[in-house]
């Protein structure tokens, strides 16, 4: 079980954070992650993978300011 | 009204340890539009010793119906223009301006500040630097801000706090490409969320 955004959903470990994102239709360019209680870096998404007990928050940013 | 006089008004408002604490802190407003405008107000009459200001625009006409600059700026860069609202509100804050788009290769324009306000217009923009920031300074605290746009109710402007350094304020989800425009009180709400996180981080809160 992983938490993403504070829901808890079955079967996403051993996605990558990249392969997770894409597949839920973030945009990459807008979105800052946050893993386990820290920002992972962006470049460390395709090598990131996810684990049961993990919690993920991912803000994905809206225009306008 | 001298620094003198002001930082004693100031020092009786807050209390002599606040505002120690405020007049020490420095503090980067990135973008200088509706948000940016707003928290830079803040901040300076709060006594925030020092302020970057950065921002490559000039002030137009579109910009007056909710960002802090007057009929007689318009054309003037916004940073010049703000350093000289905030010169009459506040004899003590070192402002220091950067007209200049912040990228990846500029994040070094930050350096010295404690904390880093995102107040950009585009969302791309506002996840490169809140992601620049989060790499390069892990030690920074960041305010940013992400849906304040149209005419929806002001009660879903919150701020929420991911890991232990990034503040995001907004509803989240109003989109200005979807709204199509901004106005005054909604933004200034998104801003004094960021200005007031601000604030509480110089003072030691850390929780939202």
């Amino acid at each position: 079980m992983i938490k993403v955004n504070g829901e808890s959903i079955e079967n996403l470990a051993d996605k990558t954070v990249a392969e997770y994102l894409a597949e839920s239709g973030y945009d990459i360019g807008r979105v800052a992650v946050e893993l386990n209680g820290g920002i992972l870096p962006k470049p460390q998404y395709e090598g990131t993978l996810l684990q049961d007990g993990d919690c993920i928050e991912i803000v994905s940013f809206v225009g306008g300011g | 009204m001298t620094k003198e006089e002001w930082y004693k008004a100031l020092e009786i408002r807050h209390g002599a340890d606040l505002q120690q604490k405020f007049s020490s802190a420095c503090v980067a407003v990135c973008g200088l539009g509706g948000l940016g405008s707003n928290v830079a107000i803040s901040l300076a009459r709060a006594g925030v010793g020092k302020l970057h200001l950065i921002d490559f625009d000039r002030v137009d006409v579109f910009n007056l119906n909710r960002q802090q600059y007057k009929i007689s700026q318009l054309g003037m860069h916004k940073t010049e223009a703000m350093k000289q609202n905030l010169a009459e509100i506040s004899p003590c804050c070192n402002v220091i301006t950067h007209t200049v788009k912040l990228t990846e290769g500029n994040l070094s324009l930050l350096a010295d500040c404690d904390i880093v306000c995102e107040c950009f217009d585009s969302a791309e923009c506002k996840a490169m630097l809140v992601n620049g920031v989060s790499e390069r300074y892990p030690e920074k605290y960041i305010a940013a801000a992400s849906g304040m746009s149209g005419l929806h109710t002001g009660n879903t402007i919150q701020t929420k706090k991911l890991g232990k350094r990034l503040y995001i304020c907004g509803d989240g989800m109003s989109d200005v490409a979807d709204d199509g425009t901004l106005f005054a009180p909604r933004v200034m709400l998104c801003a004094a969320h960021q200005a007031n996180t601000i604030l509480r981080i110089i003072a030691g809160k850390f929780e939202v």
